[in-house]
Parts: C-alpha cells; structure tokens; sequence
C-alpha cells in the first residue's frame, strides 16, 4: 500500500504543482475553475484513453512512439505557456483595469484561458497515463488483494491535491502587484522546462541525436528521483545530467518568450498611437 | 489580429525547435537485444553488450501488471503497459555497468554490462 501511495502521489505531485500555479495566474479571472476543471478533466479522460491504448501507442513508430507523443503534448504545453505569457504583457494591463467594469475583458481572457486550460490537461494527462496503468495493472494482477494498493493510491492522489492546494495559496499569499510578475516568471520557466524535457524524450527515441553529451551530473547533490529535485524539475527544469542539447533548448525558450514578451509589449503610454 | 500575430511568432518558435533536430533517425547498425519480464522478474537479469556500438533493447511485459523501466546511468525511463513491449534505442555506450529496475516495483532489478 504504502508503496502505491508513493508511486501514485510522486506522478501526481507534478501536475498538482502545474494546477496550482495555472490557478494561482487565473485566480481574477471569472469563469477559470471551468476552465481548469475543463483541463483536469480533460486531461483524466485523455488518460484513461491513452493507457487503453498504451500498448499500440508504445509499438507505433517503430517502438518509439510513446516518447513522440510525450514530446509532442509537451511542445503544446510549451507553446500554450509562451502564448499566454506574451498575450498577457500585452493585455495584462488593459485586462486587469477593465476586469470589474466590463465582461468584454473576461471574454479576452478566456483565449488565454484555454491555452492554461490545454497545459493543465497536458500535465494531467501525462502523469495520469502512469497512474491509470500503475493502478489497472495492479488491479488486474492482484484482485482482491490489490484494495489495499487502490486505497494507497486514493491516498497518494488526495496529497496530491494537497500539494496543488499548497502552491495556489503560497502563491496567491504574494501581494498582488508583484504576483504577476511573480507568475509570468515561473510560467516562462515551467516552458523551459518541458521543452528540455520534450528534448529529453526526443534523445530517448534517437530523433535528436546532436550535442547529447552530458554537461554535468550531480545527482549526488540533488537526484531528480528525490522529492525536492522532482519539485525542481517541474518548477524550474531542473534535470541532474541535462545533456548540451537540453541546455540549448531551454535557453533558446527563454530567450524566445522574454523577447517576444518585449517586442509586444504595449508601449508605456496607454493612450499613445500604434506604430 | 494581434493574436494571429501571437500565433505566427509561436509557429516560429516551434519551427526554431524543429530545425535543432537533426536529419532524423541515425541509420546506423544496432545490436539487438532482447530482454523481458515474467513473474515481477527480468529475464535475463543480466544483459551483455559490445561497446561503442548502439543498442535497440525490446522490453517485452508478460505480466498483468505494466512496469516502468528505469535506469539513472542510460537515462531512460519508460513505462511498459501489460502484456506488451517496449522498445528503447541506447546511444553507444562507454565499457561499463549500467543497472536498471522497474521503478513500478523497485525490487526488480537488473544491469547491462557494456565490453
């Protein structure tokens, strides 16, 4: 049981990290428990379907699709989050002054939304495929026996809301005029990472096969297989023996939201006429 | 407007990424290796490899339950559903051991000696 909780609760705690954060950017905008619900749930269902399908998924591609395919809802992810966080230096401004007067702001708001929504349901559903086949797996192989595993598991999941929980009021604790900055930071971090990751899955199917040294390891100080360096790794990108190309990616995402969040950027007079 | 713009720079970022990629899969010729899982168990427990030569291991599940294969030192991690296989290509390798586990139930381990 107790190992069921922990397996369960370690996949879990990521996406728990990624909803609390997605929360805590959403929490003015009306309509957002939807919008997040919408990606929990979304990404549950898509689960389930993807460990229906794990076996056919694992042989597509000659024998690699599965990393593919978590390479490929990565990159959404990753596009989704750079999205949202250059939408809102351009409309954070405009939508927070409009956001009590008019319902027109909320409307806006709702695009940027449902790209929060998809990464929500990318995190959901990357780490639900392991629980869902975890749990079925051990529900089929052990019968009767496995209730103790499922009720460790049911166990892992509630501290995985926990975590969820934890995130969104450490957050939303902030004052609120740095808040923004605060979250557009981490969410520019969160892309990073998962573009390194999708990297990663990209090595593991021999796609990427350029630069794949690795430049350091120091799992001795900080295993990304530890709690703290898993909490890292989804928060920042942290990996302990990140090749060169993992490096490049998660630079060059950077690199590429912090310009294009400053490139259209409004210009600081609000009135000023557009180029 | 603005947005179709937004989607156009974002097309570039994922065009950007795309080109890092290299001329797709190296045609270069793998060893095979094959190995499975009956009963909670690796079988073989232990793999043998040539060195500096790369490696398409095929991880075939035979149980019930699905498994996650593991290894810090190859860097691989991937689940394995029930009742079906895995492939995983390895890069060549340096002369070595290189252990692994299913990390679904880490009293099942394994190693790949590389020579």
């Amino acid at each position: 049981m107790l190992a069921a909780l922990v397996i369960v609760f370690r996949e879990v705690f990521e996406a728990g990290l990624i909803v609390g954060i997605v929360m805590a950017v959403t929490r003015t905008v009306a309509g957002r428990g939807w919008w997040v619900g919408g990606g929990v749930a979304g990404g549950t269902l898509g689960a389930c379907v993807v460990a229906l399908f794990a076996g056919a998924l694992s042989a597509a591609f000659s024998g690699v699709g599965q990393e593919l395919f978590n390479a490929a809802i990565l990159g959404i992810a990753v596009v989704m989050l750079a999205w949202h966080n250059v939408w809102m230096a351009r409309h954070g401004r405009e939508l927070a002054a409009e956001m009590r007067a008019a319902g027109q702001a909320v409307v806006a708001g709702s695009m940027s939304l449902m790209g929060l929504a998809i990464v929500v349901g990318v995190a959901v559903l990357r780490e639900g495929v392991e629980v869902v086949l975890f749990l079925y797996g051990v529900a089929a192989a052990e019968g009767g026996s496995g209730l103790g595993i499922l009720f460790g598991g049911a166990i892992g999941l509630m501290l995985g809301i926990a975590v969820c929980a934890l995130t969104y009021y450490g957050l939303v604790s902030i004052p609120s005029r740095y808040l923004f900055a605060v979250t557009s930071f981490m969410l520019a971090l969160l892309a990073a990472g998962m573009a390194a990751q999708a990297a990663r899955f990209l090595e593991q199917a021999n796609v990427l096969t350029r630069l794949d040294t690795v430049v350091w390891d120091t799992s001795w100080i900080l295993s990304d297989r530890s709690l703290p360096g898993r909490a890292l790794h989804t928060l920042i990108g942290y990996s302990d023996q990140p090749t060169a190309m993992q490096l490049v990616v998660y630079l060059a995402t950077l690199v590429v939201i912090f310009v294009l969040m400053r490139l259209l950027a409004p210009p600081r007079p609000v009135g000023a006429p557009a180029r | 407007m603005t947005t179709t713009r937004n989607i156009a720079t974002m097309g570039a970022l994922v065009a950007m990424l795309l080109c890092l990629a290299p001329s797709a899969l190296r045609a270069q010729e793998a060893v095979s290796l094959q190995l499975s899982i009956k009963n909670k168990q690796f079988q073989p427990r232990e793999l043998t490899a040539p060195a500096n030569r790369p490696i398409r291991l095929t991880i075939k599940n035979l149980d019930p339950a699905a498994v996650e294969f593991e290894s810090v030192t190859l860097r691989v991690e991937k689940v394995i559903a029930a009742n079906s296989e895995g492939v995983i290509n390895l890069r060549p390798l340096a002369p070595g051991r290189y252990n692994f586990f299913d990390d679904f139930n880490p009293q099942n381990t394994g190693a790949l000696v590389v020579r």
